[in-house]
């Protein structure tokens, strides 16, 4: 259970591996953004932050191995109230007519 | 467990930081001091969340003129500094690794070089400013945006107005990114001394992991701001 169980297996090189995805993730989004995608360059730039917030908060932040139960639901909740913010306001703006 | 075991144990818990007195194990102990972080970086989502949430509404109103305004931000700048925050990030994780494993040497030298690029990240963000200032894009009596082409739609001009909301927007999402950065570095240099007092042990680290949280929610942050600000509408 504790940290230290799983710790006899170095952690390193799966640290080492996210921090390389990262890099290259980091160097996607730029390439990406000279592309003309027409309406998808949000949404692939948007992708790729997404996946790189979820590498870091999975394998750096430890959601993933060493957490408990509860501070999955923390996150989830934390996730789900961003989510419902971002997506009601999105929703109301989107389908009103202004002008 | 007889009575004088006990009092035995209750005298002895006021040396012991991986044990406090009402906690019943140190597993316990550190299961609260981790899901206490993760409820205020909660709070800090929320905190950011409704920054993001004005950029998205101002975004699609004035895509145009946040393209052009975007396009006058200094994109190889904010992408240095996004490797910057992944590598502090990195030494982060090995920062809580060694102090985990009892490396006194990788510790040290761990959180000195996080520090470093803290610093790094901030160097770079106040030239990026001093170009703002510059070229008089901050918000305010002198601001002046006049005359710059909406990407894609050559001879359409930007409304200064709208793009003036871009700035602000950008100076307020990355000055409160870049206090937390100050903050995390005042956090850091707290854990650099314990750690070079020898106060963390495989059976006490706390502070490390729980700081380490901070910094990589801080670099999770950034990593949404830098797409969003600097990348809105790049091809030629």
């Amino acid at each position: 259970m504790s940290a230290h169980s799983s710790a006899t297996s170095s952690p390193l090189k799966g640290y080492f591996a996210v921090w390389i995805a990262l890099l290259a993730g980091t160097g996607l989004t730029v390439y990406a953004a000279t592309l003309d995608l027409a309406p998808y360059n949000a949404a692939v730039a948007l992708g790729i932050a997404t996946i790189k917030a979820t590498l870091v908060a999975l394998f750096f932040m430890h959601v993933w191995h060493a957490s408990e139960k509860l501070t999955k639901l923390v996150v989830i909740a934390a996730l789900f109230f961003l989510l419902l913010l971002l997506g009601l306001t999105m929703s109301d703006y989107a389908t009103r007519l202004w002008s | 467990m007889p009575d004088s075991t006990v009092i035995g144990l209750h005298h002895e818990e006021e040396h012991r930081p991986e044990l406090l007195h009402h906690f019943a194990e140190p597993q316990q102990q550190r299961d609260a001091a981790s899901l206490g972080m993760w409820v205020f970086l909660g709070t800090e989502v929320m905190f950011f969340g409704g920054l993001f949430c004005a950029y998205l509404v101002y975004r699609r109103w004035y895509f145009g003129d946040f393209a052009a305004a975007s396009k006058s931000i200094n994109m190889g700048l904010g992408a240095t500094n996004t490797a910057v925050l992944i590598c502090s990030s990195l030494t982060v994780v090995l920062a809580v690794w060694a102090a985990q494993t009892a490396r006194r040497t990788l510790l040290i030298g761990s959180l000195a070089l996080t520090m470093l690029l803290g610093l790094a990240f901030l160097g770079i963000k106040a030239v990026e400013y001093k170009d703002k200032f510059e070229e008089h894009h901050v918000p305010g009596a002198s601001f002046s945006f006049d005359h710059v082409e909406i990407p894609g739609h050559p001879g359409e001009y930007a409304n200064p107005r709208h793009a003036q909301m871009f700035f602000s927007l950008y100076f307020v999402m990355t000055g409160l990114h870049a206090l937390h950065m100050i903050v995390g570095l005042g956090i850091f240099l707290w854990l650099f001394i314990m750690a070079w007092k020898g106060r963390f042990t495989p059976e006490w680290n706390t502070p490390v992991e729980i700081g380490g949280l901070y910094w990589h929610f801080v670099d999770i942050v950034w990593i949404y701001l830098f797409p969003l600000l600097y990348l809105i509408d790049r091809h030629p």
